[in-house]
């Protein structure tokens, strides 16, 4: 318990970078996805090569890309930016299919009556196909944070891990509190993004927890 | 008025929806668009908002070449039913209303104003506005969708079987306000439906289409069921036509007989026929004075007694006529 109350400050800074690590690629992935996903939608012979794609990104072991992006990117070893383009990319594999299953949760008669009433190709996008696509992209949006979270500490691996860093001093000093720390915090950690997120979605989509009609009344 | 001149749609794999098909629409009624599936009585309609874009040809409104416009300024300017409504789920009643007034750049209050004026006026209370529309019924969704076209006063809209989803009691009601609204607004509406018995209720002119999209014939129901043009508007208007076009009959003066004393009432309201045991005999059809002769005449038939009832807007009994004067009626 003394490691704790003396490592504070050490304990708060690998939090802060387990966070930023894990939420940045997210919102990048989000803001990557959902384009990417309106162009698979509106030309349909792509949506299902972008997702078998997507499937390939993220069967590629975490580590593995950790360490080959830098010599891609040309970034040093040691940046954080390695591990940002890292979990971006899984989070786009993953997110794809989300989005062009939410798009394609809009019903034919919706989109149809969207367009005939007048609303602009973007304008309808915006206002009426993604936030009916909300739920389903929120399913994937949830899952791709907790992998997130927990694929930080990976990072530890090449000296960027957040609360992963935790774990390696553990083992260095074979010392087991700051593992211990390390994977209640990650777990904390998940489990208020997680709960941020439905909340989130609860209020995005007050329509989607309406009682359906008893009987049929005209 | 809405002008097709010899407008055609040609899909690329060679099919062709609509072929030369030119008819007038005349402003201010309901002209229908009837026909079997693959007829292209959708795809024709889809072409007067440029939802689908024609091959050729020109279809113009009030003369003005509808490719001249910007399709999304166009659509602003008509109205547009679909079967299931085609509701925003994410949107409350009153919003989906008002999606019209607020993309023309109405502010707020007045489109929110005049989406519940509205909701008023297709017989929706007032109280469903905040609703979802998974909350509501299919004839209420209906309704919602019948508000939503004319939120913003277009002077045409476009309704594609938009009654076929709901269940005929409900589609009876729609079909009936429909046409108590239309003698308010005086729209010019185009519908289309696969139904002859629809085609003839609604419309004051029918434009029946064959497979193929070809015009077999665009004339007024009575017309229609009187005189139609070849053996496909024949077969497709159907056997009883005969019995259907007494529709368009309206008697001026059915000479009624007073209520018989087996007519059994109840303040007035006729309940059923004595018979001399403690049960009633059912009434059968009831028709009112000015109704078709093809009211009378299902009234006779229904009854058990050969008489059918006159009731007047209350629904009491003023009458009964007899099967001698409906035939005397129908020789005339």
């Amino acid at each position: 318990m003394n490691w704790i109350g003396d490592n504070l400050g050490l304990i708060w800074e690998a939090l802060r970078e387990h966070l930023y690590l894990a939420i940045v690629p997210v919102i990048l992935g989000l803001i990557i996805s959902v384009p990417l996903g309106y162009v698979a939608t509106r030309y349909s012979w792509l949506a299902n090569p972008l997702i078998a794609f997507g499937g390939v990104l993220y069967s590629l072991p975490s580590i593995a890309l950790f360490i080959v992006i830098p010599a891609i990117l040309g970034t040093k070893v040691l940046a954080t930016i390695n591990i940002i383009v890292a979990l971006t990319i899984y989070t786009v594999s993953l997110l794809i299919r989300n989005v062009i299953d939410g798009l394609r949760s809009v019903p034919p008669d919706v989109r149809q009556s969207a367009i005939a009433v007048g609303y602009s190709p973007l304008h309808r996008v915006i206002t009426v196909d993604l936030p009916i696509a909300v739920p389903v992209i929120f399913t994937g949006l949830r899952v791709v944070t907790v992998a997130n979270i927990s694929m930080v500490s990976v990072g530890a691996v090449i000296g960027i891990g957040g609360l992963g860093e935790l774990f390696t001093l553990g083992f260095q000093k074979d010392f087991l509190t700051p593992v211990v720390v390390g994977v209640v915090l990650s777990l904390l950690l998940a489990l208020c993004a997680d709960l941020i997120l439905v909340t989130l979605q609860r209020l995005l989509t007050p329509w989607a927890r309406v009682a359906t009609p008893v009987g049929e009344v005209a | 008025m809405i002008e097709f001149e010899d407008v055609t749609k040609q899909y690329p794999d060679g099919t062709v929806a609509v072929d030369k098909l030119s008819l007038r629409i005349p402003s201010n009624q309901i002209t229908v668009f009837v026909g079997p599936s693959g007829c292209g009585k959708t795809t024709s309609l889809r072409m007067i908002n440029r939802t689908i874009e024609r091959t050729s040809g020109t279809i113009s409104i009030d003369g003005e070449d509808i490719n001249g416009k910007d399709p999304v300024t166009l659509r602003r300017g008509i109205g547009y039913v679909i079967q299931n409504a085609g509701l925003f789920p994410h949107k409350t009643v009153v919003e989906n209303v008002a999606t019209v007034p607020k993309l023309l750049g109405w502010d707020k209050g007045k489109a929110h104003g005049t989406a519940m004026e509205l909701l008023e006026r297709v017989g929706l209370d007032v109280k469903l506005a905040e609703r979802y529309p998974a909350q509501l019924s299919g004839g209420q969704q209906q309704r919602v969708g019948v508000a939503r076209a004319l939120a913003a006063d277009p002077k045409i809209m476009l309704m594609d079987e938009p009654f076929s989803a709901v269940d005929p009691i409900v589609r009876h009601q729609l079909q009936e306000e429909l046409l108590r609204l239309q003698r308010d607004i005086g729209k010019t509406i185009v519908f289309v439906t696969h139904d002859i018995d629809e085609a003839i209720k609604l419309g004051d002119n029918v434009a029946v289409l064959r497979v193929g999209g070809k015009l077999a014939q665009f004339a007024p129901p009575a017309e229609l069921l009187a005189d139609p043009a070849d053996d496909f508007v024949r077969g497709f208007v159907g056997q009883d036509r005969g019995y259907r076009a007494l529709t368009f009959v309206h008697p001026e003066e059915l000479p009624l007989k007073p209520v018989p004393d087996e007519l059994a009432l109840k303040d007035g309201v006729p309940v059923g026929w004595k018979n001399g045991s403690a049960d009633l005999l059912p009434l059968g059809a009831l028709f009112k004075r000015g109704d078709s002769l093809r009211a009378a005449l299902d009234a006779v038939l229904t009854s058990p007694t050969g008489s059918g009832v006159c009731v007047d807007d209350d629904g009491k009994a003023i009458g009964v006529i007899d099967q001698s004067t409906v035939a005397e009626a129908l020789r005339s």
